[in-house]
């Protein structure tokens, strides 16, 4: 059969990633040091594993609400309360998603009619390119700049605005540089909205909780004149260190949530009840966890910055999430050379940025989502990889 | 300026770290962090450094009990007396003055269980103001201090995720 002809065009049209090669080799090599890994390091919180656990026991083994147990979005919505100081109503405007990528998915489906321009801010999460494309919008690439912080400018923004504009898919604090976009930055991109009153914001705050300036996370649901067509893409995934469980959810107003909870309900059902009732633990009590891992993790940030400038290497100060982004150019390599090459000789597992869009070619994603062991080690021998590639001993 | 809180935290679940590698971690200076580490000795919040053993994996043979002393508060002292005198003892590993049907717990590490025994009964009995007591031997170390002694911790992730 010419399997072809029976593949959809739009799903032939979504290239393959960009480091597919570097990808099958990195994932056959043995002991290495991952500093390629976009999750957590920590297992889950044992207060939150356990309440997973007895949810189990107790015979909650079943569906849930389509939108979720009403329990778990009184929770979510208590969180963001306590958070962000805004009040949703847990009835109608959260939805319980299969993590926070089911949350880009929905979006994308319950928004765009063919043809819609979607704003994507690189470089950038993998998935926000394909949902786009997979839903038959066009994907607009904005890029941020490393003078700029890899902070989205809002001249930037406007220079891609057209009148095709659905909406723009923001993504801080940013994987895979690190950038955050504090209240002050933030403010000069929502004056650019508050001008085009017709675009919707997807804002994907899955690191929220992971910012090393500010004390307390800033939003755009903050923003009381943009708030009736903001959309925040949230989980529990990077914060609580639940990846595996696949549970995240969707914020908003009902309006831009009854269509999402539309698509969910047909193509998900619901999202896995134990996961629902374990993150109810982690809303209300998982505060002193999350602050324990965010202080480890800005200590490894440190070591991280420092190991970088050690080896010599250009890098903006992240500021969030768990991801630095230093810059390769100059060394006469591009990215997917530089990491297969640091790979083979020094066995350390690194991600080229162009993974994450264009213009991520000339640098690569280092996570500290690693043991501090690990991490020492591996910026050891990133000094040493560079040395070694300045003296031409490296080919 | 150094976080008090943040340095000790950090020295607590790793006391080999050096003054140089803490100073990158907590984005201070070596010198600030020597001298707080300095300041906190002088004033006798850190008292000293040592190491977690399974000595269970080695060829020493010990015991270790905890035993449960019930008491008479002495006049003017309460408890103190005899808690500093079961202090002097080096085998005494750790004194606690504590609520509950005894008043001092403290653990006792010794090469056998005749020792223990000898122990209770020949110096902690004979003490006066020391109505009663109550040993229990360690049978098996789960957690000491933070530390699982044996912990898995296998990673279980994938080699790269984006």
């Amino acid at each position: 059969m010419e399997y072809n002809d029976k593949i959809s065009t739009v799903v032939q049209n979504v290239p393959p990633s960009a480091i597919r090669r570097f990808f099958d080799l990195a994932s056959e090599m043995k002991d290495v040091i991952s500093l390629s890994i976009g999750e957590p390091d920590f297992v889950t919180p044992w207060s939150i594993r356990e309440a997973g656990i007895n949810s189990l026991v107790d015979g909650y083994t079943h569906y849930s609400p389509n939108a979720g147990y009403i329990e778990s979005r009184r929770a979510i919505c208590s969180y963001i309360n306590k958070r962000y100081g805004i009040e949703y109503n847990p009835t109608n405007e959260v939805l319980i998603t299969v993590g926070g990528s089911e949350g880009l998915d929905l979006a994308a489906r319950a928004l765009i009619n063919p043809g819609d321009e979607v704003i994507i801010v690189e470089p950038c999460f993998v998935a926000y390119k394909a949902t786009v494309m997979f839903a038959h919008g066009v994907p607009v690439v904005c890029e941020t700049k490393p003078e700029n912080d890899f902070k989205l400018q809002p001249e930037e923004l406007e220079a891609v605005i057209t009148e095709k504009t659905k909406y723009i898919i923001l993504g801080y604090p940013s994987n895979p540089t690190g950038a955050v976009m504090t209240k002050d930055d933030l403010k000069k991109i929502v004056d650019v909205l508050v001008k085009h009153p017709d675009i919707i914001v997807i804002s994907d705050e899955l690191y929220a909780e992971l910012n090393y300036v500010e004390d307390q996370p800033s939003s755009l649901i903050q923003f009381p004149e943009i708030r009736d067509r903001v959309v925040m893409i949230n989980g529990f995934s990077k914060s609580f260190a639940m990846t595996g469980w696949r549970l995240g959810y969707v914020i908003g107003p009902k309006e831009l949530v009854a269509p999402m909870t539309k698509i969910h309900q047909y193509c998900i059902m619901s999202s896995p009840s134990t996961a629902q009732l374990a993150i109810i633990e982690a809303a209300y009590n998982g505060e002193e966890d999350v602050k324990m891992m965010r202080d480890e993790y800005n200590h490894r940030r440190r070591v991280i910055i420092d190991g970088l400038k050690n080896a010599g290497l250009d890098c903006f100060t992240p500021s969030g999430a768990f991801y630095a982004f230093p810059c390769i150019k100059g060394l006469g390599l591009t990215s997917e050379e530089f990491c297969e090459k640091f790979l083979m000789s020094k066995s350390v597992a690194i991600v080229p940025g162009n993974a994450f869009g264009a213009c991520g070619e000339g640098y690569v994603r280092i996570s500290y989502a690693a043991s501090m062991k690990d991490i020492k080690t591996a910026m050891e021998r990133l000094a040493e990889f560079v040395a070694e590639l300045k003296e031409g001993k490296i080919k | 300026m150094v976080n008090r809180m943040e340095l000790l935290d950090l020295i607590k679940r790793d006391a080999t770290l050096t003054p140089k590698e803490i100073a990158v971690m907590m984005g201070n200076t070596e010198a600030e962090i020597s001298a707080e580490i300095e300041a906190l000795t002088d004033e006798h919040i850190i008292l000293g450094k040592t190491t977690q053993i399974n000595w269970e994996k080695t060829e020493k043979e010990s015991v270790v009990a905890m035993i449960e002393i019930k008491l008479t508060p002495m006049r003017n002292q309460g408890y103190n007396h005899i808690a500093n005198i079961l202090c002097k003892y080096e085998k005494v590993t750790s004194c606690y003055l504590a609520s509950g049907d005894y008043d001092l717990i403290i653990m006792y590490e010794d090469k056998n269980l005749h020792a223990v025994a000898s122990f209770v009964s020949d110096k902690v009995a004979p003490l006066e103001g020391v109505l009663s007591t109550k040993t229990h031997f360690i049978l098996k170390k789960y957690k000491i201090d933070g530390i699982v002694f044996e912990g898995d911790e296998e990673d279980r992730r994938q080699t790269i995720i984006l």
